[in-house]
C-alpha cells in the first residue's frame, strides 16, 4: 500500500457497532471520497480498542489523535479536519473524568499509557478481516520460524521456558499441557481452543477473537504442530456472533494464504480448523464438558477419575485446550524469545493479564496489564478511579469462581497465587468494581442465581447445595435472614467445595465465603437489624 | 409441517454428512431459520442422525440457546451479567417487564415480542444493556427503555 498521510481507525467491536460505528465508517468513506482524498487517506476497519464505554472511537494515524463518542453526524467533520491545514476536532477528545482537561492523544490517556499490550498487540490497529494486514505487522512469521527452524521439542521447551500460564482460569503451565499432549501416543490428536467466555462481566475473549482472529489461528498452529495434530475446533460462546464471522472469515483467508490445510508452506505439515459454535452452558468451560459438547451431548463434566483431555479428549484422542488469550500469547513468545516473555511479570506469573475493567469505575474497558502491577493501579490510575464522588466498597475478580476483595487488599499483588490466597481467583478475568452503593448480600446472592442456573445438575452437593445457599441469600436479603444462616452457609460452602465434581461446584461458593469474610458486618445488618446499607435490597428499604 | 418448510429443513440436512458430532450446528441452524426447534424438524433431525428423538431433546434441553416452542417476531434480551447487575440490570429487567406486559421468558400472545434475559453478551463496557434482536443498547436507563418502545413500534425493529 503506497504511503497514506492519514490513516481513519474506526473500531467495529461489537460495543463501538452498538454505538453506530457501521454508519460512522461508511459515512467516513462516503466524505473522503467527496472530498478527493482518496489518495492520501486510508479509511480501516478494526477490532477493539478496549475503551468501548467511550465509543464509538475513531483514531487517526499516525499522529495517534483519539476520538471518543463519535456518531454518525461527525464523519463530515472528521473528514474536513483530514484536509491540509485541516484541524483536530477538539470536542471529541477524551476528557479526563476528574479533571475535564482535554487529553488529544492516545499515548497519553492514563487508561492507555500503564497497560502493557502483547495479547491485544493488533487488536485496534489492524483490520481483522484482511489477512495482510495481519501480515504486514509480521503475522505467521511465528509461524514459519516454529516450522522451518523449531522441532515440536524445542517449541515446547520454549513455551516451558516463558512461564506462560493458562489465561482461561486455572491457571495450569501451558508448556506443560503441551508436552503432556505431545508424549500421549497416538497419530490423531485434536487443538481446541476455549473461546467459550461464559463468566458474566469478561468480554476479552470475544474482543481478541473480534478484533485479531489470525493470533489465535497462527497460535493454533504452531501449538499443533507442537503436539502432532491435525485438526482443530475454535469453539464460541453463542453469544458472540461478530466473532464467530470474523473467525469465519480469518479461516478462509488464512486457507487461500497456504496457512492451513495440507502441506502448510511447503512443510509437510497438515492442519485445518473450524468454528464451532456453542450453544449456551457455562459448565462447557470445563474441558470434559467442552469436548463433549463438540461431540454432540450434554455438555457435563465426566465423573472422577477424568482423563485428561491431554492424553484422552475429544473422541477419546489426546486433545490441547487452550484458552484464546493463552493462544494469541504463542506467536509472541516464539518471535520474541522466552525471554522477553519472561522479563514481565512475577517471578510465578509471567507476561501479562487482561481484565474486562467494569462496574462502578470511571473508565471502562478491556487492559492488559503486566502481572504483579497492584489492585490500586488498575483501579484508580488506569480506571481513573469511582466515579460520583462515591468510596470504593470492593472489587469482584474471578466471576462466579471468584471472589469480593476490600479496599484492605488494594496493595496487592495481581496474579494467579495472590488473588487464590486471597479467597478470589484470576478466573477469565473479570473485574468488577463496586461502591458504597453495592450491596454485597446482594451480590452474593447474585452469582449464587447464576451458578444454580448453570450447575448442570449431575452432582447433588452443586445441584441443590447451590440451591439452598441460593435460597438463605434470597431470605437474607428480602428481610427473612435467621442468626444461623451465617454459619449455615459456611457449612454449606465447605460442603459443596469439597464434594463438588467440577470445578464449577467447587468454586461456587467463593462470592460466598469472601463476602462473608471481608463484608460479615452487611450481612449481619440484614440479619438483625432487618437493614440493607447500601440501599439495594428493595425488601429492607421500605420498612 | 408445510410443504416448504420441509424442503427448507431437507435442504439444510443436505450440508452435513450425519454424523452425531454435527448435532449443535445443525439444531444452532434451523433455529436460526425457523426461530425454534419445530417437533417435525426434531424426528427429521433424528432420523437423519440415525439416533432417537429423545437423545435429540436431551442435547437441546441441556443448552440455553434452544427453543422448543416459537418466539417473537422480535426478541428482547436483557443482561443480567456481573456489570449490569450492580449497575441496575434488574431494574432494566422490571421496566421492560412493564412496558412489554410480559415477564422474563415470555412470549406476546400476538407473538410480537419475546422477552428474556442473558447470562451476558460481553458488552460489560457499556453496563446496563439490552439487545433487540441484533442490536445492542447501551447505558440503559428506566427511561431509555420507556424512549426507545414508546417512539414508535418500528423504532425497535431496525435495530
Amino acid at each position: 500500500m503506497p504511503n497514506k498521510r492519514h490513516t481513519v481507525l474506526v473500531c467495529q467491536g461489537t460495543g463501538c457497532i452498538s454505538g453506530g460505528g457501521e454508519q460512522i465508517l461508511s459515512s467516513l468513506e462516503e466524505e473522503v471520497a467527496q472530498l478527493n482524498l482518496g489518495d492520501s487517506i486510508q479509511i480501516k476497519r478494526t477490532g477493539c480498542h478496549g475503551f468501548c464505554q467511550r465509543g464509538s472511537l475513531v483514531v487517526i494515524e499516525p499522529e495517534g489523535i483519539f476520538y471518543t463518542r463519535v456518531q454518525p453526524d461527525d464523519a463530515p467533520e472528521i473528514a474536513q479536519s483530514l484536509l491540509p491545514r485541516g484541524k483536530p476536532i477538539e470536542r471529541l477528545f477524551y476528557h479526563d473524568p476528574v479533571t475535564d482537561k482535554p487529553i488529544p492523544y492516545y499515548d497519553d490517556i492514563p487508561f492507555y499509557n500503564k497497560q502493557q499490550r502483547t495479547v491485544l498487540r493488533n487488536c485496534g490497529n489492524i483490520d481483522p478481516e484482511d489477512i495482510d494486514d495481519y501480515l504486514a505487522v509480521g503475522g505467521y512469521q511465528a509461524l514459519h520460524k516454529a516450522l522451518f527452524e523449531m522441532t515440536p521439542e524445542q517449541i515446547i521447551d520454549e513455551v516451558k521456558r516463558s512461564g506462560l500460564r493458562g489465561l482461561g482460569g486455572a491457571g495450569f503451565p501451558t508448556g506443560r499441557k503441551w508436552e503432556a499432549c505431545h508424549k500421549a501416543p497416538g497419530d490423531e490428536k485434536y487443538v481446541i481452543c476455549n473461546g467459550d467466555e461464559g463468566d458474566p462481566g469478561a468480554f476479552q475473549d470475544r474482543s481478541t477473537m473480534e478484533g485479531d482472529p489470525h493470533s489465535i489461528l497462527e497460535g493454533m498452529l504452531i501449538a499443533a504442530y507442537a503436539v502432532g495434530a491435525q485438526r482443530g475446533f475454535i469453539y464460541v460462546r453463542a453469544e458472540y456472533p461478530l466473532a464467530v464471522k470474523r473467525l469465519r472469515i480469518a479461516i478462509k483467508q488464512a486457507r487461500e494464504k497456504g496457512f492451513l490445510g495440507k502441506d502448510i508452506l511447503g512443510s509437510g505439515f497438515d492442519f485445518d480448523v473450524e468454528v464451532f459454535q456453542g450453544a449456551g452452558a457455562f459448565v462447557c468451560g470445563e474441558s470434559t464438558a467442552l469436548v463433549l459438547s463438540i461431540e454432540g451431548k450434554r455438555g457435563m463434566p465426566k465423573p472422577l477419575p477424568r482423563p485428561r483431555t491431554a492424553e484422552k479428549g475429544l473422541w477419546d484422542k489426546p486433545t490441547l485446550l487452550n484458552n484464546v488469550k493463552t493462544f494469541a500469547n504463542i506467536p509472541v513468545i516464539i518471535s520474541r524469545g522466552s525471554g522477553w516473555f519472561a522479563s514481565r511479570g512475577t517471578e510465578k506469573s509471567k507476561g501479562t493479564a487482561i481484565f474486562s475493567l467494569t462496574g462502578k469505575v470511571a473508565n471502562n474497558g478491556l487492559i492488559e496489564v503486566p502481572m504483579g502491577i497492584t489492585l490500586r493501579e488498575i483501579i484508580f490510575d488506569i480506571g481513573g478511579g469511582i466515579p460520583n464522588g462515591k468510596a470504593f466498597k470492593a472489587v469482584q475478580t474471578g466471576g462466579p469462581s471468584g471472589g469480593c476483595l476490600p479496599a484492605s487488599m488494594l496493595d496487592m499483588s495481581v496474579d494467579f497465587d495472590s488473588l487464590t490466597a486471597a479467597g478470589s481467583m484470576m478466573g477469565s478475568g473479570g473485574m468488577v468494581v463496586m461502591d458504597e452503593g453495592t450491596c454485597m448480600v446482594d451480590v452474593a446472592r447474585y452469582f449464587l442465581d447464576f451458578t444454580r442456573r448453570e450447575a448442570c445438575g449431575q452432582c447433588i452437593p452443586c445441584r441443590l447445595g447451590t440451591e439452598q445457599m441460593f435460597e438463605i441469600l434470597d431470605d437474607i436479603t428480602k428481610g427473612r435472614g435467621r442468626p444461623e444462616d451465617i454459619d449455615l452457609l459456611l457449612e454449606l460452602a465447605e460442603a459443596i467445595k469439597h464434594a463438588s465434581l467440577c470445578a464449577l461446584g467447587q468454586t461456587a461458593p467463593n462470592p460466598v465465603l469472601t463476602t462473608i469474610r471481608y463484608f460479615r458486618d452487611e450481612y449481619e445488618a440484614h440479619i438483625y437489624e432487618k437493614k440493607c446499607p447500601a440501599g439495594v435490597c428493595q425488601a429492607l428499604i421500605t420498612r | 409441517m408445510e410443504e416448504l418448510e420441509e424442503e427448507l429443513l431437507r435442504e439444510i440436512l443436505s450440508f452435513y454428512q450425519g454424523n452425531r458430532g454435527e448435532i449443535i450446528p445443525i439444531l444452532l441452524e434451523i433455529q436460526g431459520n425457523f426461530g425454534y426447534l419445530p417437533e417435525e424438524a426434531i424426528q427429521m433431525i433424528a432420523s437423519f442422525l440415525n439416533i432417537t428423538e429423545g437423545q435429540i431433546y436431551s442435547v437441546a434441553s441441556f443448552y440455553s440457546q434452544f427453543r422448543l416452542i416459537p418466539l417473537g417476531r422480535n426478541r428482547v434480551t436483557v443482561c443480567r451479567g456481573t456489570a449490569c447487575h450492580i449497575r441496575g440490570a434488574p431494574r432494566i429487567l422490571e421496566e421492560m417487564e412493564k412496558v412489554l406486559g410480559l415477564k422474563e421468558g415470555e412470549t406476546s400472545a400476538d407473538l410480537e415480542y419475546t422477552l428474556e434475559t442473558v447470562a451476558c453478551f460481553g458488552c460489560c463496557a457499556l453496563a446496563p444493556c439490552i439487545r433487540i434482536n441484533n442490536g445492542v443498547h447501551g447505558e440503559m436507563t428506566p427511561e431509555k427503555v420507556r424512549k426507545l418502545f414508546s417512539a414508535s413500534n418500528e423504532g425497535e425493529q431496525d435495530a
